[in-house]
């Protein structure tokens, strides 16, 4: 469904209530993750009396400067298993929210350009067939076919020599994503409480019974935190650590064009990922500053590698002009693979580490989340993906399909 | 862009140095002895400080040679640099000149020894 039709004004769309002295379970962060756990709470588990606290404006984080690309083409099964499921709800999210995200299956191509990335990439494909994720290998000759700007001459740097393509993935307009899930949180009771900062949290010996934020203390029997790049500081204030590093990510757009850019085009190997927007901005991302930051903006040398990349891939886009560049903050950790479940803290408990990749992992994201928060116990999607894998030693090294290298 | 002060060609550009994560974190005394979840920090936990950070750099297309940086992760100011092996020098630090180039604190004149080594030399 796509009615192109531009919703309400975000304003409308939800209320701005002063917070309670006390909630069933607070969320803290309102990206995408926060709104979704909250929703599938409301709506899943009947847990109404609950809240969304964001220190900024809502889905101000990550959620809405990502460039949109949502696919399931990941290697391993845990992995497959959550973005797959993800990718269903997203194709039956705009019915169920009752509001038009314009969620466009327009397909992803993940571009081969060594006979390394080639080998690699074959064996994913084989790895989603197992697995039930839509997946093709295309030659470079079809390549051309379905996004015909694209150079695949083999005398450049790294010549296209084919691509990964799954038909169902896509891109969708992030910002609306965040307030379709707001307005249905909304309606179903909970709370959406912006310029709310958590500061710290009250604990009665190991468990967690309150937050302290900007506007006081909250009372609650359960937190989960979903503040992505800040993970590790609100762990700190619990005190806990987390295996996470966070990094600045940017990503670019240019003026409107004409439609040229018909699919969605991914690089891992020279690091650059294409997709246009429904307005008509070619919109680019990037890899992450090496280092670690907070500030929200990124290196300019990234843009410039990307840029190079880009050019020679889409010769036509060498006159195209950046129109804007940001950043966030990613919050990443070392198998690439995000971590969701229980914290050494009692009933407290963490999304994080969704990295470079989380927006198409939204709405699994929540389902799962939300479980885990209304049981106590993990979803059978999001198991593998506890801290406790770190120590146990079952990674799920997903460096290969998670697109950007960090 | 980050200019960074390397100890000993002086300052370039970001794009000549590698990042080395958090500095100060020592190889275990007793591999053997380590539990599970020791070795689980050992590896996978790193402090990812907002604010002043001791990481490590490597000027890999300069000298070859591994220093610490303390740099502040908000306002990305390096607030100083020292050799290897020398402990993370005391706060405070003056304010850096501009933001995103390198004001070297007082440590970074301390000359860098050439036969030091990366603590622990893991990366
Ligand atoms: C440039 C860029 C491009 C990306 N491209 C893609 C892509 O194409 N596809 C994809 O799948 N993923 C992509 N991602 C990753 C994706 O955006 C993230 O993984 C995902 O958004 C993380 O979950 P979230 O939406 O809840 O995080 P966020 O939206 O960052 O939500 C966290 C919220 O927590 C709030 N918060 C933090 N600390 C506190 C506190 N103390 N108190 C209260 N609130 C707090 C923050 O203000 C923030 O709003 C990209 C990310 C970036 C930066
Ligand atoms: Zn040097």
């Amino acid at each position: 469904m796509s009615t192109q039709q531009l919703p309400e004004h975000p304003d409308f769309l939800w209320h701005n209530p002063e917070p309670k002295s006390s909630y069933d379970a607070v969320i803290v962060g309102g990206g995408g993750h926060g709104l979704a756990t909250a929703y599938f709470l409301a709506k899943n588990h009947g847990m109404t009396n609950i809240a969304v606290l964001e220190k900024g404006w809502l889905a101000g984080g990550n959620m809405a400067r990502n460039t949109t690309i949502i696919r399931s083409n990941y290697l391993w099964d845990e992995s497959a298993a959550i973005y797959e499921h993800a990718l269903k709800l997203w194709e039956i999210l705009p019915e169920e929210l009752e509001y038009d995200f314009l969620f466009s299956q327009r397909g992803v191509m993940n571009l081969a350009h060594t006979l390394g990335d080639v080998r690699e990439s074959m064996r994913r494909v084989g790895a989603n067939k197992l697995n039930g994720v839509d997946a093709e290998w295309l030659d470079p000759q079809q390549v051309k076919e379905l996004c015909p700007i694209l150079n695949i001459n083999d005398n450049i740097r790294y010549p296209v020599m084919g691509a990964t393509y799954q038909p169902r993935a896509g891109i969708a307009k992030h910002d609306h994503v965040a307030w379709a899930f707001a307005r249905k949180c909304d309606e179903l009771g909970v709370d959406i409480i912006q310029n709310c900062e958590v500061t710290g949290f009250v604990k009665d010996g190991n468990r967690v019974v309150g937050v302290k934020t900007n506007r006081g203390t909250i009372n609650t029997e359960k937190v989960g935190l979903c503040a992505a790049g800040h993970s590790s500081v609100l762990a700190e204030m619990a005190g806990f650590r987390l295996p996470i590093q966070s990094h600045p990510l940017q990503a670019l757009v240019s003026e409107l064009h004409e439609p040229v850019h018909p699919t969605v085009v991914m690089s891992n190997h020279v690091h650059v990922y294409v997709s246009q927007a429904h307005k008509g901005e070619l919109v680019m991302g990037a890899g992450v500053d090496s280092y670690n930051g907070y500030g929200q903006r990124g290196s300019f040398h990234v843009i410039e590698h990307q840029m190079a990349a880009a050019v020679e891939l889409f010769p036509i886009f060498a006159r195209a002009h950046v129109l804007r560049t940001w950043g966030g903050i990613v919050d990443t950790t070392l198998d690439a693979s995000p971590i969701v479940g229980t914290t050494p803290v009692d009933n407290m408990f963490v999304n994080c580490g969704w990295g470079t990749g989380g927006f198409k992992g939204t709405p699994a994201a929540g389902l799962t989340f939300a479980h885990t928060i209304a049981t106590g116990a993990p979803h059978k999607l999001n198991k593998p993906f506890a801290l406790e894998r770190f120590e146990t030693g079952a990674l799920i090294d997903e460096h290969g399909a998670a697109a950007v290298a960090h | 862009m980050l200019l960074i002060s390397c100890p000993n060609c002086g300052s370039r550009d970001e794009t000549e140095f590698h990042y080395g994560g958090q500095a100060h974190v020592p190889y275990p005394e007793n591999p053997n002895d380590l539990t599970d979840r020791e070795w689980a920090e050992y590896l996978f936990y790193r402090d990812n400080t907002k604010g002043t950070f001791a990481e490590r750099w490597l000027h890999s297309t300069g000298c070859r040679q591994w220093f610490n940086m303390l740099r502040d992760t908000v306002t990305y100011d390096i607030q100083a640099v020292y050799p290897m092996g020398v402990p993370r020098p005391a706060a405070p630090f003056p304010p850096a000149a501009d933001t995103g180039t390198a004001s070297t604190g007082a440590a970074s004149t301390t000359p860098l020894s050439p036969s030091t080594a990366p603590e622990g030399a893991t990366k």
